[in-house]
Formats: C-alpha cells, structure tokens, sequence
C-alpha cells in the first residue's frame, strides 16, 4: 500500500472535531517513511487525538489527509486500521485472558502464525509471565505486552501514545532499542510524549503542540 | 466471516470462563429473583404454574441485560477498543461471535432457571423439558438482540441505564413469544405456531446484526 517515495502520512488543514468540540484545529503534516516523529505538548495540546486521527480512530471533519494511501475522509477506515499499530496509555487487551491467550488472539485476528508467539514473547521479555492474566502484570509488564502485540502485528506505521508512562530506565532503554531497530526495518513511528526523547541516537523529529495545532518543529 | 465470529465467541467465552461472572454472580442473581417470585406468589401452590412462564422470562430479561452489559463491558475500556478496532476484524463476525456466546451464556443460565421453575414453581417436569427448545430459540434471538443494543449503547454516558430503556421494546414481542410457547408446553396450545414465530424473529435479528453491527460499531 505505501510507496517508498511517497509520505506515509500527509495532513492539510486536518480538523478533528467530536460533539462540537474541537480536538485538531488545523494541523499540517507530512511524515516520510522510515522515520520517528515524537508529539511533545502539554496536557490537552491533541497529541492523542492527531495519533487517534492518523489510526483512523476518529473522523476527519474538514481539511485534507492521507494515511498509508487511504483518505481519511471518504477511504475505508477499517482498511487502514488494519495496517496501524496502536499502543494506547491505557490497558490495550483483555484483563482476564493470559498473556499467550492475548496474542493468540490477535494473531489469529491477523491471519499470522503462532509460532512466532514465542520468539515475540521472547523479545519483550515476558517469556516467564506467559501463562499470567493480564490484569495480574505490573504496567511496565503491561508495556511490553502492547508492544509484543505489535511485534507480532509488524504494522507499517506505528501509533504509540506515551509509550513511556511507567517505564524504569530498563525499559525505556529497551523501548528505545525497539525503536530504532523497526525504524531501520522502514517502519514509520510516531509517538507522544510530555518530554522529547532521551536517546539522542534515534535522531527524531520533535514536534511541538498547542491548541490542537502544530506550533514547532526541531530535528 | 464464520472464522472471526468463532475466534470471537472463543475468546468471550474463555473471559467468562476465567472471571466466573456468570457462575458467581449472574446465575445466583436469576435464582434469587425466581425464588423471590415464587415467594411474591405466595405459600400456597395455586397459580405458581400458569404464572411460571411469564415470572421465567421476567427473570431472564434481567439477567440477560447483565450479561449483555457484561459481553459489551470488556471491549469498552478506551485502550482495549482501539488496540482491537486496530485488528480491522470482520464487523459481521464479530457479532455473530458476541451473539453466539451470549447465547451459550444464556442457554446455561436459562436451563438452571428451569429446573428452578420446576421446584420453585411447581411446573411440570415434562411439560418444562417440552418448552426447552422454544425457550433455546426465544433465549438466543435475545442474544442477537441484545448483542446489537449493546453496541449501541456501549461508550455512552449512562450505557447501564439506557440498555434497558432501548431494548425492552425490541425483547417485547420475543417475551411475549417465549411467555405463549411456554405455557403452552405446560398447559396445552399453539405451542409450534409460537416456536415458529420465535424462529423468524431469531432469523430477522441474525440478519440485521449481520448488515448493521459495523455500522453500530463505527457511530
């Protein structure tokens, strides 16, 4: 679906409005592929909804916009969340089923083959924790897990909304290395975070939001 | 289709499986009820009969709006439904999956109900088993109901509430279905002609599930 020469996202004048409220307010962006934008901004800035709009998670209400080919406004939404990778700040599966349970089912959702479960399981570091209900992990646990969902979904664009709440330095090291690994694969990453990256070797591109908007960008 | 709505009802079940909300706490509630009716009715035996099939569906509306509640519940946490809206699953699937296990959910309770009308209401052991199978009928076009009112009104402020206040009008005709076929079991009548009936609403809901619940799903 995308092209190597083409923006993997590009957004003109994209407003995002829900029950009257505005959660984008013309924003303008164009993210190449390969690459790894961070959102910074304060609480309320749209850091989530410009990543909920870019998954196709809400509607384009006025304003241009494309997402891995597909249009936001008038494209098959459901088609292009299908190739999203979303890690939430919230819990992102099922509390009551295990570990394994979880990305069985996502795999099977996704047509991939179990037995990658391990090699992902593996990766993320929860090869031990394979058998523990989810709502029984610690959040940094509950972390991995999204990320081992994704792992596995090996999605073209991912989406990940302050995927450093709860991380030990640990983690954060290995999120980082994660990062920088799917990027050099020709995954394009956009995260939200209050503070830009504390890795300077992943080299992103920050981008500053306010009132829905984009009002800086530094590399 | 039929693969997402297995991997659908698998996965419910398994939940149910693991949080006993049903054995726990649904099922005791349904006995309860119907041993309160029982009580409402009085010491003597006179009545308890013909009021039987009318207090059972009474009894299984409520417990059907827990479950229904209970079966939406779990994808609703915002993290869970956009981490699963990102596995672009088959929307048709997905609620052929809800409604199948909300059905096997229903049926179990509905046979303990049963047995509880039989010795809590003095209905007739041969004429309760003749009403097994319309009531199978009746219990699982209230799951496809009640799967399509669930996602409705799951997200919205006040989903508790407005679940019932949506669905009881939809269960009406399917009650008052189940209420005849039933009596008729115990005490004689159209007990076919109801059945039938309870067939073609099973059928109609089936079909609109099918063509709307993506619909539902996205507003």
């Amino acid at each position: 679906m995308s092209n190597e020469e083409l923006p993997v996202v590009t957004l003109l004048g994209a407003v995002a409005m829900v029950n009257g409220f505005a959660l984008l307010s013309g924003v303008d962006l164009s993210l190449p592929p390969s690459s790894l934008t961070v959102l910074v901004g304060a609480n309320g800035a749209g850091k989530t909804s410009l990543l909920r709009l870019l998954a196709g998670l809400i509607g384009l209400t006025t304003g241009e916009g494309t997402v891995l080919g597909i249009d936001l406004a008038r494209g098959d939404r459901r088609l292009l969340r299908r190739h999203i990778g979303w890690l939430g700040h919230e819990g992102s599966f099922y509390d009551d089923l295990s570990v394994t349970e979880n990305l069985t089912f996502a795999a099977k959702a996704l047509e991939r083959p179990l037995d990658e479960l391990g090699t992902v399981l593996e990766r993320v570091g929860l090869s031990a924790r394979r058998d523990t209900p989810a709502k029984q992990l610690s959040a940094g646990q509950r972390r991995r897990l999204g990320l081992a969902w994704l792992l596995l979904r090996r999605p073209e664009l991912w989406l990940l909304d302050e995927p450093y709440a709860s991380l030990d330095d640990a983690g954060r090291d290995f999120f980082d290395g994660l990062l920088g690994e799917v990027v050099a694969r020709g995954a394009t990453v956009v995260v939200s975070a209050h503070d830009p990256l504390r890795s300077e070797l992943l080299n992103p591109t920050t981008l500053t939001m306010a009132g829905g908007r984009i009002v800086g960008r530094a590399t | 289709m039929i693969r997402v709505a297995l991997l659908v009802a698998g996965k419910d079940l398994r939940i149910e499986r693991r949080s006993r909300v049903l054995l726990w706490q649904v099922v005791p509630f349904g006995v309860m009820a119907l041993l309160l009716c029982g009580l409402a009715l009085g010491p003597t035996q006179v009545g308890h009969s013909s009021a039987a099939p009318g207090l059972f569906y009474v009894v299984v509306v409520l417990v059907a709006l827990l479950m229904i509640n209970r079966s939406h519940g779990v994808e609703a946490t915002p993290g869970t439904a956009a981490s699963i809206a990102t596995l672009g699953l088959d929307p048709a699937g997905v609620f052929l999956g809800k409604a199948a296990a909300l059905a096997v959910e229903l049926w179990l309770t509905g046979i303990v109900l049963l047995g509880g009308c039989v010795l809590v209401l003095h209905t007739g052991l041969r004429g309760t088993a003749e009403a097994l199978p319309s009531v199978l009928v009746v219990l699982g076009a209230i799951a496809a109901a009640g799967t399509l009112y669930g996602a409705l009104t799951t997200g919205g402020s006040g989903a508790a509430t407005l679940l019932p206040v949506l669905s009881l009008p939809a269960f009406a005709p399917l009650l008052i279905a189940g209420e005849q076929s039933f009596h008729s079991a115990l005490h004689g009548g159209a007990l076919m002609e109801w059945w039938v009936i309870s067939l073609v609403a099973l059928a109609g809901y089936l079909a609109v599930g099918i063509l709307l619940y993506g619909v539902l799903e996205e507003s």
